[in-house]
């Protein structure tokens, strides 16, 4: 699919998805190959849901999603959730050592992978090749975050998709991450969908931005401009950290 | 046995209902009425044992035992209801777990298509697959909800149902399996089996108690670990969409 005469990875055409309430309502958004984009909302806004819908985790209730030009329901979906990676938020890891979970992908496929291309994983994901023989049970939300990283990168995905991967980690912790997730972007050239609901990350980022408020796009474009140049109300009071999470409340 | 004899053994439950009544365990009530119930339920089978048995043609058996594991579908069905088709996976799993231990035993002759031995051996082989098959349904729905962050993660590498669900399939299997195996384990050590008891009591000779005690174990075995591995395998498909998505049903909170 070309737009504006580029050929575009990812093409997600007016999604919606209607649970007992409408989680997603006529979302559309493109990804370049090699491009960065980050989801940008408050918690309930959707975002997670949208990143399940693209790896076929949710079923969409009307919309279209072409990945390099095909309709991702005409691709098996095995092959789908192969090429597109999902990180989320907490990973559960499989019980284990570290190199029982970074193999997994390609073993599920039928493969395995060589303990050199292994250690390379890990090394790519910021974590010593020691680590390999590790529990998993016994590393810190920080390592598990990279293991997870590195699991899917075995897939060797064309698109990656990151779940809020630093919402669990200290402030610290949050940069190195997102130091990480910058230096594999510029390494692999992978194309990246970001979620978060903390702007500053947005900011930090400063990439092409996809602000999802109720289910809806508020707006899209880069962080920084449209903190400039917004006239959106909705928008206004995200920005100004008056929005209120659509989560359900506790009792 | 002699009536009153029957009639003295009762007074341990009166017993029993004496203590709990002296020591305000409220209790009683339900001793009574369970060992009431459990009094009308054996005279009204031992009637029904009376017709039962005298029925010759293998069809009619055939039926009988056919209607038994219906019910016991049913019943089992009920622990899976968050399972689509749970009845329908019950009741194949216990089929299946029946008729072929059933086919083994006769081929290997040790029954006969006789009323004398396929009702009351249908009724143990039945009733443990009935147990397996409700434990492995409840076990398999309680650990995929344990387990869905987990299976939701194979899935998003690319992992089919059967590779994603195999952890929560193994926990199931063998948490229905429990019971079978520690019986087997245990057997001669912590408890005399119900057949060999009744065998010796009525004089048969220990070793050839032994010998039927050991076929009917054989056959509970392999009714129970047919009954559970195809419940497991027919109902963990029924959990996914055709999307190879978990449904919904399956939460950590369940």
């Amino acid at each position: 699919m070309f737009i504006g005469g580029c050929l575009k990875m990812l093409t997600v055409e007016n999604i919606s998805l209607v649970k007992e309430k409408h989680i997603l309502k006529n979302v559309s958004f493109e990804l370049a190959r090699g491009e960065i984009l980050v989801l940008l909302g408050p918690s309930g806004a959707g975002k997670t849901s949208l990143l399940r819908c693209l790896n076929r985790l949710d079923s969409l209730d009307s919309g279209n999603v072409f990945l390099d030009g095909t309709d991702t329901r005409a691709l098996p979906v095995t092959e789908l959730r192969r090429r597109i990676g999902l990180i989320f938020q907490a990973p559960a890891l499989i019980p284990g050592t570290v190199k029982k979970n970074v193999c997994a992908g390609p073993r599920l496929a039928g493969r395995d992978i060589s303990d050199e291309a292994c250690r390379s994983l890990l090394s790519q994901v910021g974590l010593k090749s020691e680590y390999c023989g590790r529990n998993v049970e016994i590393l810190s939300l920080g390592e598990r975050q990279r293991v997870a990283l590195a699991q899917v990168l075995a897939n060797e995905p064309d698109i990656l998709l990151l779940d809020e991967p630093t919402s669990a980690l200290d402030p610290t912790a949050t940069l190195v991450v997102e130091a990480l997730i910058q230096s594999l972007h510029n390494k692999l050239n992978t194309a990246m969908v970001l979620v978060t609901h903390n702007l500053e990350q947005a900011k930090r980022f400063n990439a092409h931005t996809l602000v999802l408020a109720d289910g809806e796009v508020l707006a899209e474009g880069n962080i920084r401009k449209l903190m400039e140049s917004n006239t959106n109300p909705k928008l206004m009071q995200f920005f100004e950290g008056r929005m209120e999470s659509n989560e359900p409340k506790g009792p | 046995m002699a009536s009153e004899s029957l009639l003295m053994s009762y007074g341990l439950v009166v017993g029993a209902i004496l203590i709990s009544l002296l020591n305000q365990l409220k209790m009683e009530r339900e001793m009574f009425s369970s060992s009431l119930r459990a009094t009308v339920q054996l005279i009204v089978m031992g009637f029904v044992l009376e017709v039962v048995l005298a029925i010759k043609e293998p069809l009619y058996l055939f039926l009988i035992l056919l209607f038994m594991c219906a019910v016991a579908g049913i019943i089992s069905g009920k622990r899976g209801k968050e399972i689509p088709h749970s009845y329908w996976i019950a009741f194949a799993g216990i089929f299946l777990g029946s008729v072929v231990t059933f086919g083994v035993l006769y081929a290997a002759g040790v029954i006969q298509p006789e009323a004398q031995y396929a009702i009351p051996l249908g009724g143990m082989i039945i009733g443990n697959s009935m147990k397996a098959s409700s434990l492995s349904l409840n076990r398999l729905i309680g650990e995929l909800g344990h387990q869905r962050a987990r299976i939701e993660t194979l899935l998003a590498l690319g992992a089919s149902s059967r590779q994603a669900a195999l952890g929560a399939v193994r926990q199931a299997v063998g948490a229905a399996m429990i019971p079978t195996v520690d019986t087997m384990k245990t057997v001669g050590l912590v408890h005399f089996p119900g057949i060999m008891t009744g065998f010796i009591i009525a004089g048969g000779s220990p070793m050839t108690a032994v010998k039927f005690q050991l076929a009917i174990m054989y056959m509970v075995a392999g009714a129970t670990g047919i009954t559970c591995l195809t419940v497991t395998l027919l109902a963990y498909r029924q959990c996914f969409s055709r999307d190879l998505q978990l449904i919904e049903k399956f939460s950590p909170t369940h």
